[in-house]
């Protein structure tokens, strides 16, 4: 008799866990997953904020990493509504395994930027001095676009760099110069604004620029389909790109 | 003799055990790519990666043998106050994330860390981002290991063996290096192959003390990871590399506990 | 010359001891379990320390607890033979035997000819590459004893040489042992809890009790004039304790004896079992001893019967089966008891 209660109190928990709850009047909370590149991690939290006070119930559940990561794991079956890349080769890889709902849209651009020690007491001046023997350089691993930006960037200048370490994704690379273990790194200009005074910027000039192209897309399959387009077009939107803007992002 | 037959329940549970553990190794054997395997395994990074891997984990079991055993010793003979908090401590790195003993590996002994701002400043001596630090994060986690191991093989020795051997004449050493090590050489070779496994496959520790650097601190399983993002296949095979490595390990270390047992 | 005068404390014994042994003689410590023989050895061993007392050896200070002194156990020149043997397992017999050498700074090759040479004079030369675990008990006794001796002690001590060993070997080790410690010129002390085993082999015996000496003599006289329950018990004689004027002895409790020996003062009385008659009622005739009791045990040993005789002279007797039944003998049953004065020996306690 006791079994049997149990047996029955567990089988409504399964049951009740499955399915989301319909009666007539209740609260309907919905889940967009959104796979993003490091570098959108300020931005798109913020968005995610500013979206849900004008867009009903909805939860965000951000995963953001390297866009390669990402890419692999979406090509594996990772359950990701949205996903918003660094560059367009790992969105590429999306499109070519039949995984994207529609086209992919640019919704932002990014520059590079060197980041050092706040004060900047190496006298980092240019991506040239990163040559400099004895400064510790760290940039993200050539299979990240960071990484394939930083060395695009470095072959523009002529530079050779040969980095202390070469990180999984940006914002490790940040993070080695926000705590002193690195002298300089090569990052997006949206990174060096987030982290504010804990690391020094120093501007790469246009001619030795590399422009990141951030392409966003619906995954196929996405549970909250209708409610992911709006959270894409509204990214693409003015007040999406304003607020993209605020973070350092420039138009695509 | 007919062994016992298992009550039924027992006999899923541990079939479904062994499913959970064969099933991933199975699924790396499936997506291998057999055809290019050899060429894969040759590539000039995946041999970096696998030597790097090699002397990183073996220099760290020589460290954790070399600072390990005295430390066993100590714990397991002489007395002293707060031996169980420090005993704790040291065994800390069995059970804190990887990552966690990276940061704090890093906050000792980095260029800004407590120990390392003056080893930089004193001896221009710089340990992150270098194989030494690949070392030092291995030999961190592995160590314990070891400690435990040795340890455990001191107090279930029969000490009386070196009283018989002070009483014939030899010194405190030749006691411990004759007749006490000798006799805990069972538990001392398991404890190291143990250190050594836990080196091998170290990673959280190592890439964020260390760093990743091909040559100098990417050791095979951050080779993984960064194959794992472009070439998948690639990640497979140093995968496999790895596993078929330390099948070997476990394999010998079966072998020597029964000898002894 | 061995002087120690050992004091010290472990759990909750309380070890107290003056022992002399001289190069000459065979000393054997006997006594009961938990008597603190073992921590003896230990400590003249220097494998326990003292809380106070000496220890010299030919005039060497081993212990000198007053000065400071304590010499740790490989600076002493001594060979134990431990009660288990403690042959190290990972080395064979003869790596065994040859350790003390090496330890000692002798060379590899010398080691090996030196312990070799020793393992065939006590006549297991042919187990010098064999492990331990693969010698009988015989051997492993043998390959102990040339390990320690092998040395060239001053002071050999011994921890129960033959307890290891089963009962059918442990007659002709015991015989080898004896040879082998008789050629042995420097100063042998070995403990045992088997009488047998201490009379055998020792010419001084050095009964331990509590961690105390209550007697030390050779063994003839040990055992003809024990001073302790433990040696009467192993001698197997009745030993009582009393007063004595004259011939007459007073017991505590009330009772007294007539015993021959004309003696004053403390004494000791030994009677033998066998001295001791029973009868169905009270005797008459020339024993000036006898009292009336109970029989409290009957222990039935082959031919003959130990009778255990309770009441105001408590005494254990030894008789024939026969007697027992023409006794009409049951436990709890009356029973006279007497004893002639001169099967009654009497000495100063």
């Amino acid at each position: 008799m006791r079994a049997r209660l149990v047996a029955a109190v567990v089988a409504a928990l399964i049951i009740g866990g499955c399915t989301s709850p319909t009666a007539a009047g209740s609260p309907q909370i919905n889940d967009v997953t959104v796979f993003a590149a490091a570098s959108l991690t300020d931005a798109f939290n913020k968005a995610g904020d500013e979206f849900a006070k004008t867009n009903g119930r909805v939860r965000f559940i951000f995963n953001f990493g390297s866009s390669s990561t990402l890419a692999t794991q979406i090509t594996n079956g990772a359950p990701a509504d949205v996903f918003a890349s660094a560059d367009e080769a790992n969105m590429q890889k999306i499109v070519d395994a039949k995984l994207t709902d529609g086209a992919p849209a640019l919704f932002a651009g990014n520059r590079l930027a060197i980041a050092v020690a706040a004060g900047n007491p190496k006298q980092v001046a240019s991506l040239a001095d990163l040559a400099r023997p004895g400064l510790v350089v760290v940039l993200a691993a050539p299979t990240v676009p960071a990484g394939r930006y930083a060395l695009d960037s470095l072959a523009k200048a002529g530079v050779k760099v040969t980095p202390a370490s070469q990180e999984l994704d940006v914002r490790s690379v940040l993070n080695k110069v926000a705590l002193g273990e690195a002298d300089a790194g090569i990052v997006y200009v949206t990174d060096v604004l987030s982290a504010g005074a804990r690391v020094g910027n120093v501007a790469i000039p246009e001619q030795q620029q590399v422009v990141a192209r951030y392409p966003i897309a619906i995954v196929t399959g996405a549970k909250g389909r209708q409610l992911a387009r709006t959270f894409v077009d509204y990214l693409i939107g003015a007040d999406g790109q304003r607020l993209l803007a605020g973070f350092g992002f420039s138009r695509p | 003799m007919r062994a016992e037959r298992p009550p039924l329940p027992v006999t899923i549970l541990a079939v479904l055990a062994i499913a959970f553990f064969v099933l991933p190794i199975a699924g790396l054997v499936y997506r291998a790519p057999w055809a290019t395997a050899l060429d894969e395994l040759t590539r000039p990074e995946a041999l970096t990666a696998l030597r790097l891997s090699l002397v990183v984990s073996l220099a760290a079991t020589a460290l954790a043998v070399l600072f390990g055993v005295p430390l066993a010793w100590v714990y397991a003979r002489v007395p002293f106050p707060g031996k169980n908090v420090a005993r704790a401590l040291t065994t800390l790195p069995m059970i804190l994330p990887p990552i966690v003993g990276g940061v704090a590996l890093l906050f000792a002994f980095g260029r800004t860390g407590l120990i390392g701002q003056f080893l930089d400043a004193g001896l221009g001596l710089r340990i992150a981002f270098t194989t030494t630090g690949a070392i030092l994060a291995a030999a961190f986690v592995a160590t314990p290991f070891l400690v435990l191991t040795v340890e455990a093989g001191l107090r279930s020795m029969d000490r009386r063996y070196e009283e018989a051997a002070r009483t014939l004449g030899a010194s405190r050493w030749l006691v411990f290096r004759r007749v006490t090590l000798p006799l805990i050489a069972p538990a001392l070779f398991a404890g190291a192959v143990l250190s050594w496994a836990r080196g091998l496959g170290e990673f959280g520790a190592t890439i964020t003390f260390a760093g990743n650097l091909p040559g100098t601190t990417q050791t095979l399983p951050l080779a993984v990871l960064i194959a794992l993002e472009t070439r998948p296949e690639v990640a497979v095979m140093l995968s496999l590399l790895l596993l078929a490595v330390s099948l070997v390990i476990l394999i010998a270390l079966r072998d020597r506990y029964l000898r002894f047992s | 010359m061995l002087q120690a005068d050992v004091a010290l404390r472990l759990g909750s014994l309380a070890l107290e001891v003056q022992l002399d042994a001289a190069p000459g003689e065979i000393v054997a410590v006997l006594g009961p379990n938990a008597a603190g023989k073992t921590t003896l050895l230990r400590a003249l061993a220097g494998l326990v320390p003292l809380e106070r007392g000496t220890v010299t050896l030919d005039g060497v200070a081993f212990d000198d607890v007053a000065r400071g002194i304590r010499l740790p156990p490989e600076r002493r020149p001594i060979g134990v033979v431990f009660q288990d043997y403690l042959l190290f397992p990972h080395l064979t017999a003869l790596e065994n035997v040859a350790f003390g050498l090496r330890a000692r700074g002798m060379g590899a090759r010398e080691a090996r000819i030196r312990a070799g040479s020793w393992l065939d004079r006590l006549g297991v030369g042919e187990t010098a590459e064999t492990k331990p675990r693969a010698l009988s008990g015989g051997q492993a006794q043998r390959v102990a004893l040339a390990r320690a001796l092998a040395i060239d002690p001053r002071l050999l001590l011994l921890d129960e040489p033959l307890a290891a060993l089963d009962a059918s070997a442990r007659g002709e080790v015991r015989r080898d042992l004896k040879r082998h410690l008789a050629s042995f010129a420097g100063i042998r002390i070995l403990i045992t809890h088997d009488p047998l085993e201490a009379v055998a082999l020792a010419d001084r015996l050095v009964i331990l009790e509590r961690g105390r000496v209550v007697q030390t003599g050779s063994p003839a006289e040990v055992t003809r004039r024990p001073r302790s329950r433990y040696v009467a018990d192993l001698v197997g004689v009745n030993l009582l304790r009393g007063t004595a004027t004259g011939g007459h002895v007073e017991l505590p409790g009330g009772a007294s004896l007539q015993s021959a020996d004309r003696v004053d003062g403390e004494v000791f009385a030994v009677i033998h079992p066998r001295a001791v008659a029973l009868h169905r009622a009270r005797p008459e005739g020339s024993p000036r001893n006898v009292w009336r009791g109970r029989a409290s045990a009957l222990d039935f040993q082959g031919d003959r019967v130990r009778v255990g005789v309770e009441g105001e002279m408590p005494i254990v007797a030894e008789v024939t089966p026969a007697a027992v039944r023409e006794l009409d003998l049951a436990e709890g049953g009356e029973v006279w008891v007497s004893v002639k004065a001169t099967e009654i020996t009497v000495y100063p306690a």
